[in-house]
């Protein structure tokens, strides 16, 4: 089991690094839209769990396209990080990185960014996931299982069909989360179904009056998500969000 | 600059022809306006609302919401830049010139920092929101600002980035000294002109 010392955890923001060219070394199918690309970084270095790489495309007559992805992956994980990525049909970069990359592939990308949506080791902590809104999540919930396995760290996580459950089998090797189908559950199930609620959030055992809370989603999804944690009793000033947008 | 070149990219969300001068480098048009908040959306009513101008000034002044209605407005059609890649062009604004509000306040100061309802703050120099550059909007689109996108009332500082133009804005401070506002403080550029891609520290 590795451990941060006090020395290291929780770590500073730092002066993000200049654009620099990574190699894919591996690309997992996580769902029939979504998969994840473990990226080789030259000049990495470690990143806060919920910060994003900005990736950049450019074309032979100089057309660039720029977008942020968030890390999938532990900053313990020296040397690589993993981005997780949905394709959207209309999507740009998003599209190229699914279609086109392999392994071997090269891509330019700069990072990590951002100091707001990251975890530095608070507990109890409850994570609020809509779809591929899971992702930044994800980064947090599996530093917290490598770095402070006795913190308090749960995530409820919805998905609006079996089919779109990211991080499945890893998620499933811990205790932490709590599945919700929002259109459809699979055959058989007997755990939650619709959208988040009250109960949910109560079924977590994160109790609100000490716990820090971090959604992430669509904006629909965070909106809902961040009123109804306000409501159930958790403190504005602890509640942080990151709405994904339509693009990509 | 680097020469890299990615393998069989094309691109295939060009601007629409006519338009690329107008979308700032490594940004993208959108023809939607996204909503991008770092939490809850505050419910600020009419009623409770109020602008403040204070901190080193010659003149206080703080105008309710039916004061601020009073002063003259102006119909402002800009393009809108967000540091997350988006551009979106002509975007129809309705408010009140910064000009107009800061005209007898007098600022003794040239730093500000803008205050929000729920906390959130922007810094900006007097420069960057006086002689036509900002604006305290109540109306987009020939509507009334919708909550999502800072109603009642927003900041509209349209030649920076789009996280300056501060939603739920309650007021402006005049300060004597430079100091980071909420993303300033948090891995964002201090300054976040588009056209020179201020987007994050030392950029």
């Amino acid at each position: 089991m590795e451990r941060l010392t006090q020395d290291s955890s929780p770590l500073a923001p730092r002066t993000p690094g200049r654009w620099q060219v990574g190699t894919i070394t591996e690309i997992v199918q996580e769902t029939p839209h979504v998969k994840s690309f473990r990226i080789a970084v030259p000049m990495w270095m470690p990143h806060l769990p919920g910060q994003h790489y900005d990736v950049r495309l450019t074309a032979p007559d100089g057309y660039r396209a720029q977008r942020s992805y968030s890390i999938a992956s532990s900053p313990l994980d020296e040397g690589t990080i993993e981005l997780t990525v949905d394709r959207l049909d209309d999507g740009e970069v998003s599209t190229y990185l699914h279609d086109v990359l392999v392994v071997g592939d090269h891509i330019e990308m700069r990072g990590p960014f951002a100091a707001y949506f990251v975890w530095r080791g608070e507990a109890p902590t409850l994570l609020l996931g809509g779809g591929s809104g899971v992702v930044p999540l994800m980064c947090m919930l599996r530093h917290q299982r490598r770095t402070e396995p006795n913190a308090q760290m749960r995530l409820v996580y919805s998905v609006r069909r079996a089919d779109e459950v990211i991080y499945a089998p890893e998620l499933a090797a811990g205790d932490e989360t709590t599945l919700t189908f929002s259109r459809e559950a699979p055959a058989g199930w007997s755990g939650h179904c619709g959208r988040i609620d009250a109960e949910l959030i109560a079924a977590s055992g994160i109790d609100p009056a000490s716990g820090s809370l971090f959604a992430c989603g669509s904006n629909g999804f965070v909106e809902s998500a961040s009123q109804l944690a306000l409501t159930v009793g958790f403190a504005p000033e602890r509640i942080r969000t990151e709405r994904y947008g339509p693009t990509g | 600059m680097s020469d890299f070149v990615s393998r069989a990219f094309g691109g295939r969300r060009r601007p629409p022809e006519g338009l690329e001068a107008r979308i700032p480098p490594g940004q993208y048009y959108e023809a939607g306006f996204p909503v991008l908040t770092a939490g809850p959306t505050p419910r600020v009513g009419t009623g409770e609302w109020s602008f403040t101008i204070d901190g080193m000034v010659g003149a206080a002044r703080r105008w309710s919401w039916d004061e601020f209605h009073a002063l003259p407005y102006e119909d402002v059609r800009r393009d809108i830049h967000c540091v997350t890649k988006w551009s979106k062009l002509d975007a129809d604004f309705r408010g009140v010139s910064l000009d107009t509000l800061l005209d007898g306040v007098e600022p003794l100061g040239a730093y500000t920092m803008i205050h929000s309802f729920g906390g959130y703050t922007t810094n900006l120099s007097v420069d960057d929101i006086t002689n036509g550059k900002a604006w305290v909007v109540t109306e987009y689109d020939g509507d009334d600002l919708p909550r999502e996108h800072g109603g009642p009332a927003r900041l509209l500082v349209p030649h920076l980035y789009f996280w300056k133009s501060a939603k739920w804005v309650a007021g402006i401070r005049v300060m004597d000294n430079e100091e980071p506002g909420f993303w300033e403080s948090n891995g964002y550029h201090l300054h976040g002109d588009p056209w020179r891609e201020e987007r994050y520290w030392n950029d």
